[in-house]
């Protein structure tokens, strides 16, 4: 059953990225609004094409390789929506810093199709396909500033460490390709999990710990986070705003399409390692980022320990945990975003806007950015009514409801000494003296609009939670078996 | 009988080429010892009925892989007698890495589960055909992300490497061509001087 047509957002986004690579070869370096308009429209395009494919009953399509749901459609939505907001950022940055460049925006739609891919897979071959995809792209957008050399050595570093988390990915998957004798789709997979007994399955256990490993590391959860610091600080901060959010949501697509889709009746088998690496995560990142006087690397330890809680919120099993989980990496992507964009806000031709330092005082210079942050960074600190208090909550009652208490009580605790080093970002914003005596630069308007709008959304979805974290559970609901 | 001798003799072909490789004093010389191993096993594989991963073999590692190979090594100027140095102090590491990896590799091939006793599937006489055939209607869609993702390469190098320099002299043709006189001559109106 081939039915071509059921791909149609993915191939609109394929085609629309040729064309712009060809017609980006005949304008001026005047034009450039021009291709950075047509990008942005195609996202949109294909996000709409996407909305009209919800609402729809599950469908195989290209030989039940591509499925249709509403939790892929649902998915999709999201890393579209973010990707476009993130290039409105994205633009401003490049503009500053005389990096343009399309192939920038292209570049990031890349790794969109990739992740699309991912979201709406139904066979393994095509997790790792859509993967690599993304991974390709993100290794040379971190490369992008190519005379910076810490950019460089950032992106050697990540392109070396997810070379050997792929090979661990796919050793897990060829292990399964064995186990399963030839069998990669994910329904074909549960259907042999069915048939064993998971802990005295020495083989089955030693592919998820592969498996496992190679999904921790795109999350850049504990055992597995070592380029998560460095990456995040070397690469230019455009890449950064983009690698710290939209990609998590990819991770988690792929969390839940292969633990949960296909080895779901496992989850006995992978708890137990998702427990350990979300705990050792929340601990291990919130400590650490006490420690940082660099704001980039502050962010990519409290990425760690946030990327914990959706582990350990996914790791009960059960459809609370799973939809706790996906309401977490949105609302955490569409925080991330924000809080890069302050970065980028801060930045100019000159200056890298990048350390603790450069937020002193930013309430003086502009009142109503420094109340955007303080939006951002309570929302990360998990303090209510911001939307990643109730992120936090629902993850916790998952764990509560699963039994796991002990759980529970280090991540509140953890959650306390976390809030030690937002709290301290926003003293030196509110009540420290600005080094740098100057007022922001002026912004274009759909800069401005977008920030606030972010701004506003986590301070709004914080109070009513709830229309979101029901689209979540639908998604899951009618998705998963 | 006769496609026993043949095998045999690749076979001597393919570790005799091997150990020339990591033997013989030029590096050109080793290059194209590779090229005969990679040849050699080729053959094997061709001999075996894998004959499509045989072509590739040819193909992609002796056509384009080892060609590039080759240019590499004629555009460095390499110290031969520096990278000879210590090739009998590695000897026995060398030696003992093999050792293990025979000793391992038995180990494995006389497991039971790797016995075989009939093959899986019936092998088809062209598989080069049939290969072909799932790849372009069951798996063409990972086959074009595949191809997406080849595409992403090319652009990613590009990027990565295309870049004007502004301390390279070179002439810019169609500036040089759609030069006017304006660009070059200026005409200053001056006081008159005694």
């Amino acid at each position: 059953m081939m039915n071509i047509a059921i791909a149609t957002p993915e191939i609109f986004l394929l085609i629309s990225i040729c064309i712009i690579l060809l017609i980006d070869l005949f304008l001026r370096d005047d034009q450039r609004l021009i291709s950075y308009i047509l990008v942005q429209i195609s996202v949109l395009i294909t996000a709409f094409l996407l909305i009209s494919t919800l609402h729809t009953n599950k469908q195989l399509g290209l030989n039940a390789m591509y499925v249709q749901d509403e939790l892929g459609g649902f998915l999709k939505i999201s890393i579209l929506v973010l990707t476009s907001t993130a290039f409105v950022y994205i633009r401003k940055y490049l503009n500053d810093k005389n990096l343009w460049k399309t192939e920038f925006f292209l570049l990031v739609l890349f790794a969109v199709l990739g992740m699309m891919i991912m979201a709406s897979a139904n066979h393994l071959l095509l997790v790792y396909l859509g993967l690599e995809l993304l991974s390709l792209a993100l290794y040379t957008l971190v490369a992008f500033s190519r005379d910076d050399s810490r950019a460089t050595e950032a992106a050697m570093k990540y392109f070396i460490l997810g070379a050997i988390a792929s090979g661990m990915l796919l050793y897990g998957i060829s292990m399964l390709y064995g186990l399963t004798m030839g069998q990669l789709e994910l329904q074909a997979i549960a259907a042999y999990i069915d048939t064993q007994a998971i802990l005295e399955n020495i083989p089955l256990l030693f592919t998820l710990v592969f498996i496992v490993g190679g999904i921790a590391f795109k999350f850049g959860a504990v055992p597995l986070h070592m380029w998560v610091p460095d990456v995040y600080q070397g690469a230019p901060t455009a890449t950064t705003l983009f690698l710290g959010s939209v990609p998590k949501i990819a991770a988690f697509a792929m969390l839940i399409r292969v633990l949960s889709e296909s080895l779901g009746l496992a989850q006995s088998g992978w708890a137990q390692l998702l427990l350990v690496i979300g705990l050792l995560s929340v601990i291990i990142g919130n400590l650490l980022a006490i420690a940082q006087f660099n704001l980039k690397r502050m962010l990519a330890y409290s990425a760690i320990a946030q990327m914990g809680f959706v582990l350990l919120g996914t790791m009960t099993g059960t459809l609370e945990g799973y939809s706790a989980g996906l309401f977490y990496t949105l609302t955490y992507a569409l925080t991330a975003v924000g809080g890069f964009a302050i970065l980028i806000l801060l930045s100019h031709q000159g200056l890298e806007a990048e350390t603790l330092d450069d937020l002193k005082g930013l309430n003086e210079r502009s009142p109503w950015y420094a109340f955007i942050m303080l939006l951002f960074l309570f929302s990360m600190a998990g303090i209510p009514p911001m939307v990643g208090f109730y992120a936090k909550f629902s993850v916790i009652q998952a764990l509560l409801q699963g039994g796991y208490l002990w759980a529970a009580i280090i991540l509140v605790l953890m959650s306390v000494i976390g809030a030690f080093y937002y709290l301290r970002t926003i003293k030196m914003m509110y009540f420290d003296k600005p080094e740098l005596d100057f007022t922001l630069k002026t912004t274009t308007l759909d800069f401005k609009l977008v920030l606030s709008t972010n701004g506003l959304l986590i301070l709004i979805l914080g109070l009513l939670p709830s229309s979101l974290m029901s689209l979540c559970t639908n998604a899951l609901v009618t998705s998963l078996p | 009988m006769f496609q026993q001798f043949i095998f045999y003799l690749f076979t001597a072909v393919l570790i005799a080429s091997a150990i020339g490789v990591v033997t013989v004093r030029n590096p050109i010389y080793a290059a194209l010892c590779l090229i005969l191993a990679f040849f050699s096993s080729a053959a094997i594989w061709v001999l075996s009925g894998a004959e499509f991963l045989g072509i590739v073999l040819v193909l992609v590692y002796v056509g384009a892989v080892m060609v590039l190979f080759l240019f590499v090594i004629m555009m460095l100027d390499l110290n031969l007698d520096l990278l000879k140095e210590g090739f009998i102090r590695y000897l026995p590491i060398g030696l003992g890495a093999a050792l293990i990896i025979i000793i391992e590799m038995s180990l494995v091939l006389h497991m039971p589960t790797f016995q075989i006793k009939q093959p899986l599937a019936v092998l088809p006489t062209n598989n080069t055909e049939a290969l072909g055939e799932i790849l372009y209607t069951d798996y063409a869609y990972p086959f074009e992300i595949a191809a997406v993702i080849l595409v992403l390469a090319i652009v990613a190098a590009i990027v990565l490497t295309l870049r004007r320099r502004a301390d390279v002299k070179l002439q810019n043709i169609p500036e040089q061509i759609q030069v006017r006189r304006n660009d070059r001559v200026r005409l200053i109106k001056m006081q008159a001087e005694k």
